[in-house]
């Protein structure tokens, strides 16, 4: 009993050192810095007076709210926010709705296929990232046929043309584009685990198709649905490249503005409060989606 | 009177038949066995009845209507299945009332109908369990309220005890018989087993390489098989090959291998020279411990083989000494008395002459 337990210890040790080293003690040094103020060039200015380099009365040292000031200054940022939310709830949802049939056709096909299939859902992560979203650039882009074809439509009901690369259609395309397969790789896990005699025992209980999805199938995937729109949501919410490279100007989500404040402006304190206001938003968010999940005995479709 | 009538079913998986050509009429009310070997077809018959399969050739008619054709679901016929397929995200009580829901019963009489169905088999206090968190006895009683609660014309139960331990199948056995009675709905029970065919059903269908060998009440099924097949597969039995070698109107003569002659009384349907097997059971031999042989036409010599003691009886085999090997089975009515023959006794053995039987191949 002592052994054992000793044995569970030296096992989890390894990723727990690494989850405190790498997660734990970043989450830490972000929260002071966002407390901080940024430095002349970039990085932080000094935490006390003594340190200060160039002597000049002006300099600022220490500790501030200022940053958080600033963020709840401006509706800006909480706009950013909301539309980040939106367009991740929007990426989420359509890999959902995209994601499920394909994920049910796997798993309910036959044994000897559905590892090629799955291999071929994951084989797009064999080439790079960035280059795949610029191949989209030249899909959506105005030379593309795709773009002829729905501005030629266009004119056809005799609507003015439109741009589909560089706005808020192109960023959705690409989020779902990306994600796509962290929805459909829970899903398919959990689906392809359901015992087909229950679709059977429900058929011969009187359960049309619709019934039997509805019924059965859908309630035991629901935790797949879970983690697949934790895997897919989550992400979408700190992705910038892709409204980098296919959003216009105005498409920029909280992803892009906390990279700025470090690789443009140079200002880490703001961007830390940005990071820190991200993680607490979705840790509400995942906090009420729990609660709204949350299994109610008495309350459900029936009880006696 | 006939609910469920089968003509010439017969279903194929490519060259294999797996049902070949079976017609057969189930009475209202009655419980009916499917009763075979491993891979005879029962399966397969039951899933093409309940609408899963569809046969090749036949037809299916319930209540005189032909449903071969119709899907599962619009067929009033419920099934149990052998893993009991309960719903694992529903509670006890929300298993049970799916098909009323499905049947869109309203929600007020839901309730009431799933409790009193719950208070019958006994499961008041599991009503908000999952499936997971009950025993299979418990299971099964679910499956059952579940196939039973909106009275179907037919309950189709797929070897529904397989899974379970002696003494609880010998419960829920009898459960069943009651329970069947009760509801006075159609029951057709699938199983290889044969005590629980005999023990449970009014007529057993004993099918072999998906045809019906026999298809009668349980004790004629014992006592009268119709063949080499069926006394085989019915309980222990002793088999001598014969040959019928005398034949008249009232008696015939048959030379049985290892035994000599014997005569019996003329059946149908054999000719001289027909080859088949004498059949009798162990429990109809009786063996005495003397040398000398009795008067009756079937005594035979011989000598104690071996033993199988199990309690309740003993089973002995015995060597004639024309060289045929018979098992005999002896209660152990005497108290404290486990044997009543050691190995190498000499016995004599012998058998009423109903006990024997002709089947020709
Ligand atoms: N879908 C199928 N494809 C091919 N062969 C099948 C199929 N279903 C059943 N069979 C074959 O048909 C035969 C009868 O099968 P069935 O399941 O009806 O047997 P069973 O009597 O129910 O046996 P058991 O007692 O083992 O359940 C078997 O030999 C089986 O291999
Ligand atoms: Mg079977």
């Amino acid at each position: 009993m002592q052994r054992r337990n000793m044995m569970k210890w030296l096992i989890s040790l390894p990723p727990m050192l690494f989850l405190l080293v790498f997660f734990a003690a970043p989450s830490l040094i972000m929260i002071v810095t966002s407390f901080r103020y940024p430095g002349e060039f970039s990085g932080l200015a000094p935490l006390s007076a003594s340190d200060i380099v160039s002597g000049a009365p002006s300099d600022l040292y220490g500790l501030t709210l200022e940053t958080y000031q600033f963020f709840f200054s401006d509706t800006l940022y909480a706009e950013i926010f909301l539309k980040s939310f939106a367009v991740a709830t929007a990426s989420t949802l359509i890999c959902l709705l995209l994601a499920y049939p394909l994920a049910l056709l796997i798993a309910r096909s036959d044994k000897r296929h559905r590892n090629l299939m799955i291999l071929l859902v994951i084989l797009p992560f064999a080439s790079n990232f960035l280059i795949r979203i610029y191949a989209w650039m030249i899909i959506l882009g105005p030379e593309s046929a795709l773009n002829h074809a729905v501005n030629s439509l266009l004119a056809l009901m005799g609507l003015p043309p439109v741009m589909l690369l560089f706005s808020p259609f192109a960023v959705l395309v690409g989020m779902v584009y990306v994600h796509l397969p962290f929805m459909i790789l829970p899903l398919y896990t959990n689906l392809e685990k359901h015992d087909p005699v229950l679709l059977d025992a429900a058929q011969d209980l009187g359960a049309n198709r619709w019934q039997r999805f509805w019924r059965v199938t859908w309630p035991q995937s629901l935790p797949g649905v879970f983690s697949g729109t934790a895997l897919v949501f989550i992400p979408v919410l700190g992705m910038f490249a892709v409204p980098d490279i296919l959003g216009g100007t105005s498409d920029i989500l909280i992803g892009n503005l906390i990279k700025d404040q470090f690789l443009g402006t140079r200002d880490w304190p703001f961007g830390s409060t940005l990071s820190i206001m991200l993680m607490l938003a979705v840790i509400v968010t995942a906090g009420l989606a729990a609660w709204l999940a949350r299994p109610r005995a008495a309350a459900s479709s029936t009880s006696t | 009177m006939s609910l469920l009538e089968l003509r010439n079913l017969t279903r194929r998986f490519d060259d294999f038949v797996a049902v070949d050509d079976i017609s057969l009429t189930i009475v209202k009310g009655e419980f009916f066995t499917l009763l075979g070997p491993s891979g005879c077809g029962k399966t397969t018959l039951l899933r093409m009845i309940a609408g899963f399969d569809t046969p090749d050739s036949g037809q299916i008619l319930l209540d005189g209507n032909d449903i071969t054709q119709l899907a599962p679901e619009k067929r009033p016929i419920h099934t149990v299945f052998q893993s009991y397929a309960l719903f694992p995200h529903m509670t006890v009580a929300q298993n049970i009332a799916f098909p009323l829901q499905m049947a869109r019963v309203a929600p007020a009489e839901i309730t009431g109908r799933v409790s009193r169905a719950i208070e019958e088999v006994r499961l008041s206090a599991f009503a908000q369990r999952y499936p997971h968190e009950l025993s299979g006895g418990q299971k099964q009683r679910v499956a059952l309220a579940r196939g039973l609660i909106n009275r179907p014309r037919l309950l189709l139960l797929d070897e529904p005890l397989g899974a379970l331990d002696a003494k609880l199948r010998e419960d829920l056995q009898r459960e069943l018989i009651n329970l069947q009675k009760e509801v006075g709905i159609t029951f057709i029970f699938v199983t290889h087993s044969q005590d629980e065919a005999l023990a449970l059903s009014q007529r057993v269908a004993v099918m072999n390489k998906g045809r019906v060998e026999q298809l009668d009440e349980p004790s004629i099924i014992y006592s009268r098989p119709a063949s080499r097949f069926v006394a085989d597969f019915i309980g222990k039995i002793n088999l001598l090959d014969a040959q019928v070698t005398q034949l008249t109107e009232a008696s015939m003569k048959l030379q049985v291998a290892s035994l000599g002659m014997i005569t019996l009384p003329a059946i149908k349907g054999v000719a001289m020279g027909d080859r088949g097997v004498i059949a009798i059971r162990p429990e109809q031999i009786s063996v005495r411990n003397t040398t000398e042989p009795l008067e009756t036409i079937y005594s035979f010599a011989g000598k104690v083989l071996d033993f199988l003691y199990v309690g309740d009886v003993t089973t002995y085999v015995i060597e004639l000494t024309n060289g045929a090997r018979m098992e005999a089975l002896l209660a152990n009515a005497t108290p404290g008395v486990a044997r009543f023959f050691e190995v190498g006794d000499t016995v004599t053995v012998t058998w009423p002459e109903a006990a024997v039987q002709f089947m020709k191949d």
